[in-house]
């Protein structure tokens, strides 16, 4: 009975604090909940990889069939989308709508880059007949690689519906909001990548 | 000033040109650096796994601090503690797997493991 009063007088308490501007920044913190999830999960499969990473079942190692250099284009794809999606978010802040919306189209160049590469290097094993079927490591392997993938795909759909929100409504406060998730997510992706080429192609080849 | 200050109450630390000049650039050499830690041989075979895992601990605060723009602000500080605390879950489930799985690997029959 306290501690719902107690809550009820924190949430009269907070809802002063903000009366002023509803800013979204609880819907920020929300998704910013939500990535965290996201983290769990890719957590568990880096968990899962790591325990197959040595499961080949006679197949092929990490190093034979790991390319660095492609794997470095990939990371740099990535890297450049996520710096060119922060010149999205500063024009935005700046209130710039046609530089918003010519940095995301060059963000949805990049990240399809990398999306399109990622399919090819995928097609490539497969055709090889170094396809998840093959052993524990390769399983692992593609789980990993193909949900952030997947992720990556999901941002580039996001960003083509935000372009054409944008288009049609401008720079407003919830346009702004959602830009601001969107954001979370791409950079979040990228952190995630950053420990998919450091733990899954580089201390796989070794 | 005003608009620092209204930036502080907004919660938005949504940084600069200059703080993802920075970001990309740093991002951009750690990156190089992981690489060449493997391609190009000249790292002696024994510090080449505590240079990545440095180099990627090292990207990864760079890219929280300098675009996803984490800090230790006061406003902040629901976000930092949800991390902390998914943080505490990612390595509960991370060592706690290879853990129990390298003890059960270590416990196996000699013979068994190559089933």
């Amino acid at each position: 009975m306290t501690s719902s009063v107690i809550t009820a007088d924190h949430g009269i308490a907070a809802h002063d604090e903000h009366a002023h501007h509803d800013d979204g920044s609880k819907t920020l913190l929300g998704f910013w909940i939500y990535l965290m999830s996201d983290c769990l999960i890719f957590s568990a499969l880096f968990a899962t990889f790591a325990v197959m990473s040595h499961a080949y079942a006679g197949g092929p190692t990490g190093k034979d069939i790991f390319d660095l250099k492609y794997v470095l284009g990939e990371t740099m794809l990535l890297l450049v989308s996520s710096f060119t999606f922060g010149m999205a978010m500063l024009n935005m802040h700046a209130g710039q709508r046609r530089k918003v919306m010519v940095w995301m189209a060059i963000t949805f160049l990049f990240g399809a880059a990398f999306v399109g590469m990622e399919i090819h290097e995928f097609a490539h094993l497969i055709h090889e007949g170094v396809g998840p079927d093959r052993s524990a490591f390769l399983s692992a392997y593609f789980t990993l690689v193909g949900t952030h993938g997947l992720h990556v795909t999901c941002g580039l759909i996001w960003i083509l519906v935000m372009l054409d929100m944008v288009r049609r409504n401008g720079l407003d406060d919830t346009i702004k909001r959602r830009l601001s998730c969107l954001s979370l997510f791409w950079h979040f992706l990228d952190v995630i990548w950053i420990c998919v080429f450091t733990f899954v192609y580089l201390h796989g080849v070794l | 000033m005003s608009h620092a200050h209204e930036h502080a109450a907004r919660g938005g630390h949504h940084g600069s040109l200059k703080t993802y000049l920075v970001g990309f650039a740093l991002s951009i050499i750690l990156t190089l650096l992981s690489f060449g830690c493997v391609m190009t041989g000249m790292v002696p075979h024994h510090l080449i796994v505590p240079g990545l895992m440095v180099f990627c601990v090292a990207q990864v605060l760079v890219q929280l601090g300098f675009f996803l723009h984490m800090g230790i602000a006061p406003e902040q500080r629901e976000n930092l503690m949800v991390m902390v605390c998914a943080l505490i879950f990612i390595a509960i489930v991370v060592i706690g797997s290879l853990w129990v799985l390298h003890n059960m690997n270590a416990y196996m029959m000699p013979g068994m493991s190559h089933g």
